[in-house]
């Protein structure tokens, strides 16, 4: 008669293709995700810019003025150019992914999303005009 | 939550931070403030303390959001520990040159 064999189940190993590092580059939407995580690229620049700016400030009336002369030679304007597209690129991005991310109740029904990004953006204007009301007195 | 709070508040106060301070005021469309308003301003205890928010958080958005960008980005995992300590290490640098700038205004 025929014995019982011990058979070991048919596991066929992952298929994992090997993936390229310029994976990003195969499509639009991949290169512009990428875009917008390196977009924190700028926010840190902006920190750096701004501290030269207190630190200026620190020092002297000169230095502040050498500040802001500096702040308009060519290759520093275009720099803060390139990272205001970036900054305000953070900015729609993340508040296109907030409404996602907070979720809101009041009462017992949840905000819906629109209104929690329409939120965002008026929190933008007000923190701009307070910015704005702080250092030229409008 | 350190990367959500840099990421509110940098997009919250840094458009129109470089709008005046990138663009504005270097090229002459508004007239910047005068020095010794500037150096009122700065040296307010609250202008401060929300400078140094804005830079310590901003910092750790960037850190963290840039550690995964190389990772997702580059494919490059094995350096894991390298630019941990780089992105982590550089926002705690960045966010103690803040304090230090800060505390020193006049």
């Amino acid at each position: 008669m025929s014995e019982t064999h011990a058979y070991t189940d048919y596991h066929p190993r992952w298929l994992r293709r090997p993936v390229s590092t310029y994976w990003w580059l195969h499509q639009r939407s991949y290169f512009v995700f990428i875009l917008r995580e390196a977009s924190c690229i700028f926010v840190a620049w902006v920190v750096v810019y701004l501290l030269m700016l207190v630190r200026s400030v620190s020092e002297s009336e000169v230095s502040y003025l050498q500040f802001l002369r500096w702040s308009a030679s060519p290759l520093v304007l275009l720099l803060n150019l390139v990272s205001l597209f970036f900054i305000v690129f953070h900015t729609i991005t993340f508040f296109q992914a907030a409404p996602q991310a907070m979720v809101v109740h009041v009462g017992g029904s949840r905000v819906p999303g629109r209104l929690v990004g329409i939120a965002h953006y008026a929190g933008l204007v007000a923190a701009s005009g307070a910015v704005v009301w702080v250092l030229l007195g409008v | 939550m350190l990367f959500s709070a840099g990421g509110v508040v940098s997009a919250l106060l840094m458009p129109i931070l470089l709008v005046l301070f990138g663009l504005a005021f270097p090229l002459g469309w508004l007239q910047p403030p005068s020095y010794e308003h500037l150096r009122a301003v700065l040296s307010h205890p609250l202008t401060r303390l929300v400078l140094f928010g804005l830079c310590m958080l901003s910092l750790f958005h960037w850190a963290h959001r840039f550690r995964h960008t190389l990772y997702d980005g580059l494919q490059i995992k094995h350096l894991n520990e390298v630019i941990a300590a780089l992105c982590y290490g550089g926002a705690i640098v960045g966010s103690a040159t803040a304090a230090y700038l800060l505390w020193q205004v006049p």
